[in-house]
This record gives C-alpha cells, sequence and structure tokens, in this order.
C-alpha cells in the first residue's frame, strides 16, 4: 500500500485519500462516491481543490481521522477511498 | 432523560408538526444548527423549565418546544434537530427541513460555533435560500477568542444581509441582544435582502425561466427561487413534501409544467444530471462560504488547534489509545469503589437506626406483628438496602462518566473502537450507543436512533443491554466488594475489586461484539454502511452543571424508580416468606422449583427468582437476594454490610456462585423500561422478544459452561 502512495505521489497524479500519509495534506480531485454516501462528503465539504490533512490513525489504523475545514472528521478506509486526492 | 414527557401543544398535520400558538401574537421560532454547537445550551437559557418533548409525528427523532417572551411578545421555541443540511440525507435532515420548509415558523435562529463557522455558514445559507427571516447566532464566542479566533460580526451581518448574535450561552452573554434580533425579525416590517448565491449559468438560466412561473402559482406561500432550485434538483421525497403541502401537484400544474420542461431541457442540453445538479449546488455554498469568511474570520494563532491534536495523538494513538481507555475505565470504578464504601455503611448505619426506632413505635403502640413485618421488615428494609447499597456509587460514578462525555472524550472512544465495531458488520457509532448504555440501557436504545440504517440500528438495540447500566453496576460493586475482594485487606482490596469490575465491563464490550457479529451473520445480514465520526474539540467542562445535572437527572431519577419498585417487591417477598403452604412458605416452595435450574447455571433457586422479580428494576435484585435469605433464615438482624458475607456464605455461596450472578447480571433480559423502549423504537413485538432473548440465552449458556467447567475441574 505504502509503494502505491509513493508511486501516486511522484507521479503528481491522484491518488485515494486512503493512501495520503499521516501529517500530509492533499487536495480533492474527485468523488467516486454515488448516492447517500456521495451526498455526506458533499455536507462535509469535499469539493474539488478542498484540503485536506491526515491528522491520526485510530489504534487499529483504520479509521483515520483527517482536518477538513477546520473540523476533525474521522473516515472509513471504504469512504476514504473513494475520495480522489493530489497531495501539496 | 426526557423519556417520559410526552408532547403537548402539537398535532400531526400531514407529517410535519404543527404548533398551537396560544394567541394569534405568539411568535413561532425554529432553532436550528449544527450537532455540537451548543444548541440545547441556548435553547435551555432561553426557555429555562417551560419545555416540552415528544416524538416528531410518525418519526422516531424527539423534538423539543418550550416558551421565552421578550419586551412584552411571546414566543414559542422549536428546537429542532441538530444537522450539518437541510439536504434530507437522515431522518434527522428531513424532519429539520420539514419544519423550516413548511412548519410556517415566523422565524429561523441558525446556531453556529464560532470556532468552526465557515463550516457552520452550510446550514445558514441553505436556511437563507428557504426564508430570509433568520437570525444567525455565533455561539460560542468565548471558546473562539481564547482560540484568538477574531470575527467581524457586523461585517458578517453585512454580508449575510441578516442579523447576526454573537453569544455565549453557557454565560447567558449576548442572549438578550439575540432576543433583540429575533424581536425586530418578527415584529418590524424590516426589508432584508439575505445574500443570493449565484450557481452555474446553465443553473441561473433555468431557475431564472422557471422562477415568474412559480412566483404567481405560489404567491408568497414558498420562496419561488428555492423551489424551482428543488424542482429541478428532483429529490423525490422533498417534492411530495412540497405538494402536499400546496395541496396540488406542482410541476404538473398548467402554468409551470410547460416552464418546468423548458428548464429541464436548459440543463440537459447542458450535460447536467441530477446528481451533477446537486453538487452544483454544494460547491456553489461550499465556495460561498469561503469567500464570505475571508475577511471576517481572522486566525491570531493559525495552528489554534494543535492542542486538541497533540491530545488526540495520546488519546487514540496506536499504543496508547486502548491502554488509556482501559485505564481511565478502571480510575472511574477504583474512584466510585473507593468512594462508596463509606458513605454505604453509613447510610446502611443510619437507615437501620430508624428501622429500630420504626420497630420501637410499632411495639409501644401494640401493633400486631403482622403488620410491623410487613410494613417495617418488609418493605422499609428492602428500601434501605436499595438506598444505602444503590445511592453512593450511582453519586459518584454518574457524574464522573457525564464528565467525561462533557469532555469531548466519548467520540474518541468511538474513534479507537470503530474498527472492531467494523468487524463485527456493525455501524462505527454503535460505540456510542453502547457508552450510553453505561448510564441507561433505556437511554441507549433511544440513542440508537443516530444510526441510520435500519440493520445496524436493530443490532444497536439488542446489543445495548450487554454493557451493564447504573442499574446492574452497585450490583456488581457490591458482589465484588463483598466476596472478591472482602479476603484482602488493605489498599490491595479496593484495586482487585477495580480490576475485576474492569474485566466484567471488558467482557461486556466483547460480548456487544461477539453477538453483533453473530447477529450479522445471521438474522441481520449485510455489510457496514458508510459513516463520518466528527471529533469536535475537546471542552472545559462545566463542573456544577454537571453534578447538578447528573445528581438531579440520573441519579434520582433512577433511585426514584427503583424505590418506586423496590417497596411493592419488598412486600410480595415479605408475604411469599411468611405465608405457608403445606409447611413450607410460598417462597420456599417458588426457589424451589427454580432451584435445579438455576444450579445448573451456579446459582440458587433464591437468586433467579431475585432477577425475575427484579425484572422492573435491576437496582433491586441484590436487595432481594439478602431478602429472600434474611427471611427464611434464622439470622434476623443485619446492620452492617460487611455481615452481608457471611450471610451468603451460610446460604451456600462460593467464588462460583459470586462469579455466576455477576456474569448473570451483566447478561440477562433487559429491564421492562428497556424493553417498553425498544418495542417503542423498533414498532415489533418481533425484535422486542429478540432483544430480550439474545441476552438471556447468552447469559444462560454462558453460567452454565462457566459452572460446568469449575465443577469438572474441581474448583468448586
Amino acid at each position: 500500500m505504502k509503494l502505491t502512495a509513493e508511486l501516486f505521489m511522484k507521479d503528481g497524479k491522484c491518488m485515494p485519500l486512503s493512501f495520503l500519509p499521516t501529517g500530509k495534506k492533499a487536495r480533492v480531485r474527485e468523488l467516486t462516491s454515488n448516492g447517500i454516501s456521495r451526498r455526506r462528503m458533499l455536507d462535509l465539504g469535499l469539493i474539488w481543490d478542498t484540503e485536506v490533512e491526515a491528522l491520526q490513525k485510530s489504534p487499529s489504523g483504520d479509521p483515520v481521522a483527517y482536518l477538513i475545514r477546520g473540523a476533525v472528521i474521522a473516515l472509513r478506509s471504504e469512504e476514504a477511498s473513494k475520495i480522489m486526492v493530489e497531495a501539496v | 432523560m426526557g423519556l417520559t414527557n410526552q408532547s403537548t401543544g402539537s398535532s400531526v398535520l400531514g407529517h410535519i408538526l404543527h404548533i398551537e400558538r396560544s394567541s394569534s401574537d405568539q411568535k413561532i421560532i425554529a432553532l436550528a444548527g449544527n450537532p455540537n454547537v451548543g444548541k440545547s445550551t441556548v435553547f435551555n437559557s432561553l426557555t429555562g423549565m417551560r419545555q416540552h418533548t415528544g416524538n416528531w409525528p410518525g418519526k422516531t427523532v424527539s423534538i423539543a418546544h418550550g416558551s421565552f417572551s421578550h419586551k412584552g411578545a411571546d414566543f414559542i421555541l422549536v428546537d429542532i434537530p441538530g444537522t450539518y443540511s437541510l439536504m434530507a440525507n437522515s431522518a434527522e435532515e428531513e424532519v429539520a427541513c420539514d419544519f423550516i420548509c413548511f412548519g410556517d415558523p415566523d422565524a429561523v435562529i441558525v446556531v453556529s460555533d464560532a470556532t468552526c463557522l465557515e463550516r457552520n455558514l452550510n446550514l445558514v445559507m441553505q436556511t437563507l435560500e428557504v426564508t430570509c427571516n433568520v437570525v444567525v447566532c455565533v455561539n460560542l464566542i468565548d471558546e473562539a477568542r481564547r482560540k484568538k479566533i477574531n470575527i467581524d460580526l457586523e461585517k458578517l451581518s453585512h454580508r449575510l444581509g441578516v442579523p447576526v448574535a454573537g453569544t455565549n450561552a453557557r454565560s447567558g452573554k449576548g442572549l438578550d441582544k439575540l432576543m433583540d434580533e429575533v424581536w425586530t425579525v418578527t415584529h418590524e416590517k424590516t426589508s432584508c435582502t439575505p445574500l443570493r448565491i449565484q450557481y452555474h449559468e446553465a443553473v441561473e438560466s433555468a431557475v431564472s425561466l422557471l422562477e415568474p412561473a412559480l412566483t404567481s402559482v405560489l404567491k408568497n406561500r414558498l420562496n419561488a427561487r428555492w423551489v424551482a432550485l428543488k424542482l429541478l434538483e428532483g429529490e423525490k421525497n422533498l417534492l411530495e413534501s412540497i405538494n402536499s403541502y400546496l395541496g396540488y401537484d406542482l410541476p404538473a400544474r398548467e402554468e409551470v409544467s410547460d416552464s418546468y420542461q423548458k428548464a429541464r431541457e436548459i440543463l440537459q442540453h447542458a450535460g447536467i444530471s441530477s446528481e451533477l445538479f446537486r453538487d452544483i449546488i454544494v460547491s456553489g455554498i461550499v465556495r460561498k462560504a469561503e469567500e464570505i469568511c475571508r475577511g471576517v474570520v481572522t486566525f491570531e494563532k493559525p495552528d489554534y488547534n494543535k492542542r486538541d491534536h497533540r491530545i488526540d495523538g495520546i488519546l487514540t494513538s496506536r499504543i496508547y489509545g486502548i491502554p488509556i481507555m482501559i485505564v481511565l475505565l478502571g480510575v472511574i470504578f477504583w474512584i466510585t469503589i473507593t468512594g462508596a464504601n463509606y458513605p454505604s455503611s453509613l447510610l446502611a448505619d443510619g437507615l437501620f437506626w430508624v428501622e429500630d426506632q420504626l420497630t420501637a413505635l410499632f411495639v409501644s403502640i401494640e401493633a400486631p406483628a403482622w403488620l410491623h413485618g410487613l410494613l417495617v421488615t418488609g418493605m422499609y428494609r428492602t428500601l434501605a438496602w436499595v438506598v444505602s447499597v444503590m445511592l453512593p456509587p450511582m453519586a459518584i460514578f454518574f457524574p464522573l462518566f457525564t464528565l467525561l462525555e462533557d469532555l469531548g472524550y466519548l467520540p474518541r472512544v468511538a474513534f479507537n473502537l470503530d474498527n472492531f465495531f467494523k468487524k463485527a458488520c456493525a455501524h462505527g457509532k454503535q460505540a456510542l450507543t453502547m457508552c450510553m448504555g453505561f448510564g441507561c440501557n433505556a437511554a441507549g436504545v433511544v440513542g440508537c436512533r443516530i444510526i441510520d440504517s435500519p440493520r445496524e440500528r436493530l443490532i444497536a438495540i439488542i446489543t445495548n443491554n450487554f454493557v451493564p447500566c447504573n442499574g446492574r453496576f452497585p450490583t456488581l460493586i457490591a458482589i465484588i466488594t463483598m466476596f472478591f475482594a472482602g479476603m484482602l485487606a488493605g489498599p490491595a482490596q479496593t484495586i482487585i475489586s477495580t480490576l475485576i469490575l474492569t474485566g466484567v465491563i471488558v467482557l461486556g464490550v466483547v460480548m456487544t461484539l461477539l453477538i453483533s457479529r453473530i447477529l450479522s451473520k445471521t438474522v441481520l445480514k449485510g455489510l457496514p454502511s458508510s459513516f463520518t465520526l466528527e471529533l469536535p474539540p475537546y471542552r472545559k467542562p462545566q463542573v456544577g452543571r454537571i453534578i447538578v445535572r447528573s445528581l438531579l437527572d440520573r441519579t434520582l431519577f433512577v433511585l426514584g424508580r427503583a424505590v418506586a419498585v423496590a417497596a411493592p417487591a419488598g412486600l410480595i417477598i415479605w408475604g411469599m416468606a411468611n405465608i405457608h403452604v403445606g409447611g413450607l412458605s410460598l417462597l420456599s416452595h417458588c426457589a424451589g422449583f427454580l432451584d435445579p435450574f438455576a444450579r445448573l447455571i451456579g446459582m440458587d433457586g433464591y437468586i433467579l427468582m431475585a432477577f425475575i422479580l427484579g425484572f422492573p428494576a435491576n437496582e433491586i435484585v441484590i436487595p432481594l437476594i439478602i431478602m429472600s435469605y434474611m427471611a427464611t433464615g434464622s439470622m434476623m438482624e443485619f446492620d452492617s454490610l460487611s455481615q452481608l458475607r457471611e450471610l451468603l456464605v451460610t446460604n451456600g455461596w462460593t467464588w462460583l456462585t459470586a462469579m455466576c450472578v455477576m456474569l448473570f447480571s451483566l447478561m440477562h433480559w433487559p429491564c421492562s423500561t428497556t424493553c417498553l423502549t425498544i418495542k417503542k423504537e423498533t414498532q415489533s413485538w418481533k425484535w422486542t422478544l429478540i432483544s430480550f432473548l439474545v441476552p438471556t440465552v447468552t447469559g444462560i449458556l454462558v453460567c452454565f459452561i462457566v459452572a460446568s467447567f469449575a465443577r469438572l475441574l474441581g474448583l468448586a
């Protein structure tokens, strides 16, 4: 998984938010979820170009707490993997 | 614990709550806001004790309303559920949206968090699209100042086009100004020009085509631009609400249908699907919020929340997260056990002194022996046991637990435990409802409303009983101190008690997870649904309010219920012990009947009967056991807790009996209040029965296995 994250970052391409290492920031490029899950993400303010910082992993590594528009939100990997981001 | 109050002045109008005005001058104010912004504090400070709580008609969402007056005018304040948006993604949002849009409030107060204003503006602006009678309450303004966040309220008001009041509801600061603004909005014909968000070109041209047609049809009953946006978005539930509010099918109206078709064509031509339409709207609002905050909110210290993040770094870290959680739980138990010992024996001494006086009184007036037995030995003594055994642990445990709640630690517990719940195919928020169960399982069951998915909600409801509520905590503590720790002396005693109690709770959590997983794989098959969990900033707890709230709301409520149940139960036990049939008392007959089965699961007939009679309230189980032993045994005088152990041992208790009683206390049927609550929440006898059976069968199995193994290995 780590290797993939580095690959993504080197190429400057989009990667799923779930790959973002803690302490790093990224910008939202695309939401690949649909329906209710997509609406939830939008309600959090996760629109194009929103900055997201991976703050803290939970003891078991999933979910991860993200700093989104001043609020700390925990997302399970299922949700985070459907948010495509570009590292900054 | 507002489970008992029913809403009064409200009636069902379609599926929208209709609030009765007591006079035509009375104004109805909706109180909206994101979760965790102190909305309920604002509500309580404005309405005081003049409140009613009830359920939203047809939905499991509770709603409170209260009244207040200001400048000689009367207002009804309706506390609608805390939500992030009005887009009806959950039952709460639907209710909030319905009331703001169709409940005809005279004004809406949107409470927002000063420390996180930009995000809160989302709801403010969605509300502004519906109505311009809005007052924005920027709460937690003191906390923002502490974090060096400055907010230019005047500029904000200017940009939003509606009045803004900065408040600190906890201290009451700014509430006068807030009420002034509400009064002005509802009593003066001011022309406000609320902010209007410009969306994507195609959206705007479609809306401008539809809006004039709607204006002429709607005649100010609803905001035409908002209705145009919602019609084009095409969300089915909302369209139905609009139609039922108006009483006709709006898009089908002659005056509307033509321009509606054209507007749709414009969108189609631009390639805007309904999903994309929603994206455009949400992005538009979020961008606008960003724009508004630029220059209004300034951060003197950009890393203002570093401290919180650092605390989270420790409290939820890979290595320390879970151990800290268990240690914290242990510390709370340790304080409870240590602190409860002394007042418990003091209370027992006092109450039994009163019993002696009562006896003396009965003797002096030469009352018949049966009357003394019934009232003093039966009723009063059971009451005395309930109070002395139950009150001290509750009075200590509740405030401590509420303190953790107030600090904001519970969401961190959910964060730490989420992966276990995910593996159990359950909802992440079940960790929160489980924590609520520590207070009261009935409250925990009601709390399960925060889980949207019906499958996961049922799992959370069925397994809630696996964490001991306040009624069962004292039972556990009493047995542990009497039986396991009693053998040791000095400080080791409380430490061992704490460890055992913590172990029992951890076992309860493990059983919750295990049973959730089994349910997910059998009767409630499915995958965990998506969820987001907010970790709100840590807040300085209000110690005074915590003590008052937990003592009044929780301790006295629970104690009152226990006392109400204990008195008749004491009567029954005494009666059963003293009515003889065929040479044996009724009590012995019943206990004898239950005995063979009870022995199988490591207990005896009297204990099992106490559990059965304890169905209305778990608090009385231990007092009932004591009463039945005392009623049948030769030893009649007990005046201290330390002598209880002897009583139990002479009645055949071993460590195994104590262990099985604890396990069965942890895992047996929910109390009657919880069962009724489950029925109310699930609307089904079937699921109530399952919620009754699952913990009961689990408890019987576990006790049977433990007892059999211990006997097989010759340990007991």
